[in-house]
């Protein structure tokens, strides 16, 4: 069972890195990007024996107590298998 | 690949070797070698590792004298710095390292992994690592690539040195056509050790284990030494995988590790498993120690399953150490690393072969007699030839020139990105850590830091002036000794030894030989005369792409102490009214100077004459000065030469820019009648030294008494007055805002 | 006074903090390893040093935030004990939800180590109870993610309260600008306490200014006055 959490800072974070990539995507001529946001990707591969239920639970706080930091960040967990 | 993959003629000439070098492997063994052997001859023999075709001409460098405690052959070099209170004697050892190569292919790692592999080095002699330079040189800043490449390494650097907690305090970058295709990084370290727990890399006492510490085994690097040892060709850029990723956090757990190791009598010998990893690290513990060695490769701990031999002894994965234990001491260097969360494992053992044997799933792969490959290795006395075109190269017509003395050629020169401040560099370097730099980057001709074991003050300086070498790679060579001591002597500090960096072209052309060879004997002769002895080293060959070859870089990094008392002095001028004196034999040459590349182009003419007694005799001067407390400011002249040099000391004045008021050195005291050639013309062995208006007679009787010129040039002014130099006025904060912006806008486009 | 300083695996500033404690303040300062679940007894001051604690991988401080000796350095805060981070240790601080907001990268995106001036704001805790309010001093910074941010409204409360401490100024005004700013740190805020005045961090590196010889000394004012702070509480 493989998870993808995905973790980007929150929308009224200013995120320097996206900004830096969106002034650069600019700069190589690409016109049509109204704003990028950088973040990153966690796959987590869990142990068979955790039913999906309580995987979700599991994967639910390892975002919120590690992987991610609330006061600045959002993430979303998807499931691959 | 295995054991078993067939030895042709192609495999033979993919691994570097020659058909004779070949023949040479298979007349020692008596056999033909299987593919792992290959690998093992192709990467120790290269010339990265092997020196083969610089090594006949280490004799040209002096390596002794009463400061030398360990001279070249080991992990770095060791000087004398001096006892503590308790009587114990402390050293500094330092080396300097080429990561060109790889810096050129991916910017960021190359460089981390460089700084990362000069850090392993000097701490695997016993040594806290405590102060890192860095010398760069990247291709013209118009150069498509020379933006991201700069970017990346400085980042890079910062990324490692910063992580490990090592301050870094100096260095220097330059800008020439030479290095668009082939930048050069060159990393320096210096750690502090007490000299009777100085670790060395040697494998003695039969039956004693041989253990690895550190990261996993991947495939990252394999044949970086080759790599390194190759002309490099378009191809190159599609090498990357070979690029080595770096893990400073690894790194600063495993020199923790190995430090509280050696507070132990545990060890026998230690080596870090740079270039060639576990090859090279476990072939040259064994040979200094004349023993042999058995490993277990199944015992090499590894980050990606399905490794082979071939892979297990050529990768190199960074951040890794091979350490020989006294017997029964394994599991306490065992119980070190676990705490430290390191990977180690014992994967082998000393023996009495004389041999190096290799097993894996119960084959033997390596069994090869290990002198077959250290220390007989080949060595080469390449044809050398003086380029056809040398007389060409010396000559320069300036009588076709308009002797234009212009504000504005300062200016322009200030805001070279050679010349201008690198700010921008060094402020993404932490600088600061350890609480001992004493002297920051760019305040003074050298950076000074002190050392906590026994206060002694260390000053650092790493120089190089390529465009010399193109006309006169001997005074290329001499002149960057002289000038690296000399910068330490301008913060007060008496040379204790030097490291060099050797880069150059394909050595197999022979006028490339020819000027590696004149330039070792540049910088040999200077360190004799300037009792510098030359205590580690690294040669970087190959530096050529397609068929353009670098200029001559002889980089040299020298090491100092300041006398106990002795408190040093920064550039900038001190305070209106304060005396300037030029210090000195000053016999500029607009020969192959920056005046010259930044309005011609071209490095054609003749360097001002090296003249060994005068610099011995103006840093011996400026020492005195310093120490006596006579000089309140100081630095030499180089790059762009008197004119730039004291605009330099004028910005960089305590508490913001001051004009200065000074008269052009007449025809007579400079060798020249040219205005332009006395105020950017560049000369060895003169200093720039302010003193308070008080002390006139005084610095003027100091000279004359070790005969040296003392030429007072004229006053300093009040802050951001005029800048007055002969008929040459400038507005002092025009001069600022070129040097202090002059790199961000012409290498970053535009002022951050 | 006792003093503990942390160490986390990749802590690189543990020894500038030993020496300033200890050496130069006389305090009686131990390092205190990660792994470790209670404090010395009779612990005084916990100190966070600066560094890249677990490589800063994932989250600058976000892994040393959940090690052993953060728990006891918890238990210790809440019973009122003096907990102050400095870089690194502020980040570990606010990802251990000792202290409120977050540190981003900086607004640069590029490391920075030179001297800033800072002004202290108020006295609500115990490193600046003893420091008049607007005095300036001058110190390092070296780090790459130092840029302070929490939302408006918390910083608004955060202002009422005082826990405000430290912010970037520039040195010939003395007063917050944008271009004093080295890392684009919300309000300008260097550092910050909790509602109780305990618990502080900050960015810029005091330890690294206490000897006239090596960058000043207007360090060693403020680590002297938290001292003195914390030694009158504890007699």
């Amino acid at each position: 069972m493989r998870a993808r959490v995905i973790i980007v800072p929150r929308p009224e974070v200013l995120d320097p890195q996206g900004r830096a990539v969106a002034h650069a995507l600019s700069g190589l001529g690409f016109a049509g990007v109204r704003d990028v946001r950088v973040g990153r990707i966690v796959y987590l591969t869990l142990e068979d024996g955790l039913g999906r239920a309580e995987a979700a639970r599991e994967v639910d706080r390892m975002a919120k107590e590690l992987l991610a930091n609330l006061i600045v960040e959002d993430f979303t967990v998807e499931w691959i298998d | 690949m295995s054991t078993h993959s067939e030895i042709t003629p192609e495999a033979i000439a993919r691994h570097g070797l020659t058909k004779d070098e070949f023949a040479e492997i298979v007349r020692r063994l008596g056999r033909e070698p299987n593919y792992v052997e290959l690998g093992v001859f192709s990467v120790m023999w290269s010339e990265h590792c092997a020196y083969k075709s610089s090594r006949a001409h280490f004799h040209l460098f002096p390596t002794t004298g009463p400061t030398v405690i360990l001279g070249p052959g080991e992990n770095a070099g060791v000087v004398d710095i001096g006892k503590d209170k308790d009587g114990n004697t402390w050293g500094a050892a330092f080396k300097m390292e080429s990561h060109n190569h790889p810096s050129f292919i991916e910017p960021y790692q190359g460089a981390a992994t460089g700084v990362g592999g000069i850090l392993r080095d000097v701490f695997t002699m016993g040594a806290r690592t405590v102060a890192c330079m860095d010398a760069l040189r990247f291709g013209e800043a118009t150069h498509p690539k020379t933006k991201s490449l700069v970017a990346g390494v400085v980042h890079g650097i910062g990324g490692y040195g910063n992580c490990m907690g090592v301050p870094t305090i100096g260095g220097n970058c330059g800008f020439d056509p030479c290095y668009n295709g082939n930048i050069l990084v060159n990393a320096f370290a210096l750690g502090i050790v007490r000299k009777d727990r100085i670790f060395k890399g040697t494998a003695s006492g039969v039956g004693n284990p041989v253990l690895y510490v550190g990261s996993a085994t991947g495939r990252d690097g394999i044949h970086g030494a080759t790599m390194a040892s190759a002309v490099f060709d378009d191809d190159s850029q599609a090498k990357r995988p070979t690029v080595q990723v770096g893990d400073p956090f690894t790194e600063k757990l495993l020199l923790e590790a190995c430090l509280e190791i050696m507070t132990h009598d545990w060890l026998v010998g230690i080596q870090d498993m740079g270039a060639a990893g576990l090859t090279s690290s476990s072939f040259e513990m064994a040979s200094r120690a004349g023993a042999g060695m058995d490993m277990d490769l199944d015992c090499v701990p590894q980050r990606a399953t399905g490794m082979v031999p071939y892979e297990m002894l050529l990768s190199e994965s960074q951040e890794r150490m091979l350490m020989v234990a006294k017997k029964g001491h394994e599991d306490d260097v065992l119980a070190v690393c676990k705490k430290w969360g390191l990977e180690a494992a014992v994967i082998g053992k000393v023996t009495d072969s004389g041999r190096m044997r290799c097993s894996w799933q119960g084959h033997i792969v390596v069994d090869v007699p290990i002198n077959a490959v250290v220390d007989d290795c080949p060595r080469y006395d390449r044809p050398r030839q003086e380029p056809a075109d040398l007389d060409a190269r010396r000559a320069l017509d300036l009588d076709s020139i308009a002797d234009q003395p212009l504000a504005a050629d300062l200016v322009r020169l200030l805001g070279r990105p050679d010349i201008a401040s690198k700010r921008w560099i060094w402020q993404q370097y932490d600088h600061t850590v350890r609480t001992s730099t004493q002297v920051l980057p760019g305040a003074a001709d050298a950076a000074v830091l002190l050392v906590r074991e026994n206060g002694a003050r260390l000053a650092m300086s790493a120089d190089c002036t390529e465009r010399y070498g193109h006309a006169d790679p001997w005074a290329c060579g001499a002149h960057a000794v002289a000038e690296a001591v000399r910068n330490i002597a301008c913060v007060g500090a008496e040379p204790l030894g030097l490291t060099d960096c050797l880069n150059f072209g394909n050595p197999e052309i022979p006028e490339v030989m020819w000027a590696i060879r004149e330039a070792m004997r540049g910088l040999g002769d200077a360190a004799k005369a300037l009792d510098c002895p030359v205590v580690s080293g690294n040669v970087s060959l190959y530096n050529t792409t397609g068929d353009q070859s670098i200029l001559p870089t002889p980089m040299v990094a020298a090491v100092g102490r300041l006398p106990d008392g002795v408190e040093p002095v920064r550039m900038g001028f001190v305070e209106a009214g304060d005396a300037i004196y030029l210090l000195g034999r000053f016999r500029p040459s607009l020969g192959a100077s920056r005046w010259l590349q930044e309005y011609l182009g071209h490095h054609q003419g003749r360097v001002s004459a090296v003249d060994l007694d005068a610099e011995k005799a103006v840093s011996s001067l400026v020492r005195l000065l310093i120490a006596q407390g006579v000089a309140r400011s100081a630095h030499d002249l180089a790059d762009g030469g008197l004119a730039v040099a004291l605009a330099e000391c004028a910005i960089q004045a305590q508490g913001g820019p001051r004009g200065v008021r000074c008269a052009m050195p007449s025809p007579q005291d400079s060798g020249t009648a040219r205005h332009d050639e006395r105020l950017f013309g560049e000369t060895g062995a003169s200093i720039l030294v302010s003193v308070r208006s008080s002390q006139r007679s005084e610095i003027e009787a100091l000279a004359a008494d070790v005969g040296v010129p003392a030429n007072y040039l004229g006053e300093v002014g009040d802050l951001n007055a005029a800048f007055e130099i002969g008929s040459l006025h400038a507005p002092t904060a025009d001069l600022a805002d070129a040097y202090h912006n002059g790199f961000e806008r012409s290498v970053l486009g535009g002022a951050q | 006074m006792r003093v503990a300083v942390l160490q986390f695996p990749g802590s690189n500033c543990d020894d500038d903090c030993m020496q300033a404690f200890g050496r130069v303040l006389g305090c009686e300062a131990s390092l205190v390893w990660h792994g470790e679940t209670s404090l010395p007894a009779g612990t005084d001051l916990v100190v966070l040093p600066g560094g890249f604690s677990y490589g800063d991988y994932l989250r600058c401080g976000a892994i040393a935030a959940h090690s052993p000796v953060m728990s006891a350095t918890k238990r210790f805060a809440e019973r009122g004990g003096t907990v102050f981070g400095i870089c690194n240790g502020f980040q570990v601080l606010t990802e251990a939800r000792l202290l409120p907001g977050a540190l981003l990268r900086n607004a640069g995106l590029a490391f920075v180590c030179k001297d800033v001036a800072l002004r202290v704001e108020s006295q609500h805790s115990d490193l600046t109870a003893r420091v008049a309010p607007g005095s300036q001093l001058v110190m390092p910074i070296a780090h790459m993610e130092g840029n302070y941010f929490a939302d408006a409204a918390t910083l608004d409360a955060m202002e009422a309260r005082g826990q405000i401490v430290l912010r970037y100024v520039d040195r010939a005004t003395g007063e917050p600008a944008q271009t004093a700013n080295p890392n684009g740190a919300c309000r300008n805020i260097a550092g910050v306490a909790n509602e109780r005045g305990n618990v502080i961090g900050m960015m810029p590196h005091p330890e690294r200014a206490v000897e006239d010889v090596l960058g000043g000394t207007d360090g060693l004012a403020l680590l002297a006055a938290l001292v003195a702070q914390v030694s009158a509480r504890a007699a």
